[in-house]
């Protein structure tokens, strides 16, 4: 429960410290859902996927077009993101856990472009390549309005990554949480044992799809736009990168890594894209290297040791 | 007829561009075992050292694409030396991780120097005028493409199939402890087989250039497709290669005459098709 308090307090400093920058801090929150969802998948079952962002995106859209036809409460819009996000990862997780390894990530990536082409086609609906505009959500609960600060906005999600958090806590740690955990090691073993590893996989791909729909609807209720950006193969690749960077296999890691990321792309893209591609890629490769568990598994390894736990606090 | 006929010539000079590049990550995922995402960045290595040789220098263009290959192994000899030799053997993601790093920081440091422009490669007289075959005129640049196609497929299943060499290169893939044992040294091997298939893909960049352009994301947005080919074919594989370059060429491009409003979405729609009928490929191994 520390954690929670820690990520509570880290998000109200964030409120304090940069009451200019919430547009982005609810951002950060959003992509934070999405790699956690990538987390569940990648992290505690063992299959890579490079196109999450079909998850965040059904999510999006769903939540947008319900919100322009006339559903504007937002806790029921982020529910509608997250049941379709769901049935986005059923679809996905039958088509993905057909084939295994190199295939599997083929997959990922043919299903993310074709969301992102039918999002592109469908523009009655989607609105196209201009985006879904237009999104006018009621005040929560009747009481607080979406201000053009985004105050409400970002308070609102700072709660929804809390409770999610919360939920995955448990998820992770319950006996399903540990045969997912079992089939990333040994899927042969797991399935001598006596279970079935197909419909185990699925559920944590549905349950993956609902936090990155929930992800979705929240970037798509505090920016009231939903773009094509939010079904592309970079904001996946994007989700992947930053998983890596803070560490897979926990929430944690999930949490560090958008943080890090997002913030540093936040300050060194303003100078110069192309520096800032150039940084990211040097950065992948030091932590390929140098810390294959990510910022949290370094930080482990340092406090482990015992040598210098000052390096490498997160 | 004459839109099905140019439709098929397009497709063909299409997939063929497509196979140059591709079989040079074919052999590096199929042989050497590396899922290798910055494929596509040595091709736009080797497109910008061209587009430089012919365009700013005014050298000719067979001594652009001459320039572009030797300049591109160049390149990729140390990056072979201090980065890919540690993922030898590394579990998918680690590789995927790292060659996207890779691929990043080479679009970065590309268009530092050379700015973020799209890169022209001026195509000689010859070449770029049409050229009569009897039922009709073709453009030249199609037909050298084609050759350049056939050419290196023959030429790489003679190296494999049939020199010293691709004995030991087989050897070297199925058992490298074995192999090293007998006296191969694979340490040699691995590296010459890097270097062929980053020529190819210097090769592939520079004369598919028509068809694939030049541009600063040029890596990132084709890494994909050559991704999608490669596991559509069957890595390692040069006629599942051939066969996957062929069709989905032909997939694409007919898409893009008859229904250009859709985009990739018939390319990747096949693609999920055809890896869930096969899912290693047309003529992929058991791994």
């Amino acid at each position: 429960m520390a954690g929670v308090i820690l990520i509570i307090a880290a998000g109200l400093a964030g409120y304090w410290l940069f009451p200019d920058n919430l547009a982005l801090l609810t951002r950060v929150i959003a992509v934070a859902l999405l790699v956690l969802s990538l987390d569940l998948i990648t992290g505690y079952c063992g299959v890579a996927s490079l196109g999450q962002a079909s998850l965040f995106g059904a999510g999006a859209y769903a939540a947008g077009i319900a919100c322009v036809n006339g559903v504007t409460e937002p806790v029921t819009l982020v529910a509608i993101g997250a049941v379709a996000g769901a049935m986005a990862g059923l679809l996905m997780g039958t088509i993905m856990l057909r084939a295994h390894g190199l295939a599997q990530l083929v997959l990922s990536i043919a299903i993310v472009q074709l969301f992102h082409e039918a999002a592109n086609k469908a523009s009655a609906y989607t609105g196209g390549s201009d985006g879904l505009a237009g999104l006018m959500v009621s005040p929560l609960f009747g009481v607080f309005e979406f201000d053009l600060w985004g105050r409400t906005a970002y308070l609102f999600g700072l709660a929804l990554l809390v409770v999610v958090f919360v939920v995955l806590k448990f998820i992770v740690s319950s006996p399903f949480g540990m045969l997912c955990r079992g089939i990333k090691q040994d899927p042969v073993r797991i399935r001598a044992m006596g279970s079935y590893v197909f419909p185990v996989l699925l559920k944590m791909f549905v349950i993956s799809g609902a936090v990155a729909g929930t992800g979705g609807a929240l970037a798509a209720i505090s920016t009231q736009v939903v773009g094509l950006d939010s079904v592309s193969f970079e904001l996946s690749a994007n989700a992947l990168v930053m998983l890596v960077l803070g560490g897979l296999g926990t929430l944690y890691g999930a949490l560090v890594g958008t943080v890090i990321f997002m913030g540093f792309e936040h300050v060194v893209s303003a100078i110069n894209p192309f520096h800032w591609m150039t940084m990211v890629g040097a950065l992948l490769i030091a932590v390929v290297l140098a810390a294959p568990g990510g910022l949290t598994g370094l930080y482990e390894t340092l406090l482990g040791t015992g040598k210098r736990a000052k390096g490498g606090r997160t | 007829m004459q839109t099905i006929l140019s439709i098929a010539i397009d497709a063909f000079a299409y997939g063929m561009a497509l196979f140059i590049i591709c079989i040079g990550l074919s052999l590096t995922m199929g042989l050497m075992r590396v899922v290798n995402l910055a494929h596509g960045a040595f091709a736009m290595i080797a497109g910008y050292i061209a587009s430089y040789a012919a365009r700013d220098l005014g050298l000719g263009y067979a001594v652009a694409i001459f320039l572009a290959i030797i300049g591109t192994v160049i390149i990729s000899i140390p990056l072979e030396r201090l980065l890919y030799r540690r993922i030898y053997g590394s579990p998918e993601l680690t590789q995927v991780l790292m060659t996207i790093g890779i691929t990043f920081c080479i679009i970065g440091i590309t268009n530092y120097f050379f700015g973020p422009t799209l890169k022209s490669i001026p195509l000689p007289g010859s070449l770029s005028q049409p050229v009569d075959v009897g039922i009709r005129t073709i453009a030249g640049h199609r037909l050298f493409v084609m050759a350049c196609g056939v050419v290196v497929a023959g030429g790489l299943w003679y190296l494999i199939e049939k020199t010293d060499f691709g004995i030991k290169l087989r050897a070297t893939v199925d058992n490298a402890a074995m192999a090293d044992a007998l006296g191969v040294r694979t340490q040699v091997i691995y590296a010459i087989s890097f270097a062929i298939a980053i020529g190819l893909a210097a090769l592939g960049g520079v004369v598919g250039a028509e068809f694939l352009p030049i541009e600063p994301y040029y890596a990132l947005r084709y890494m994909v497709t050559f991704l999608v080919v490669v596991s559509v074919g069957g890595a390692g594989s040069i006629p599942g290669a051939v066969v996957a370059c062929l069709l989905l060429g032909a997939v694409d491009t007919t898409g893009r005459y008859l229904m250009p409003e859709f985009g990739n979405f018939f390319f990747y729609a096949a693609v999920i098709a055809i890896v869930c009928v096969f899912p290693r490929g047309f003529f992929g191994r058991a791994q």
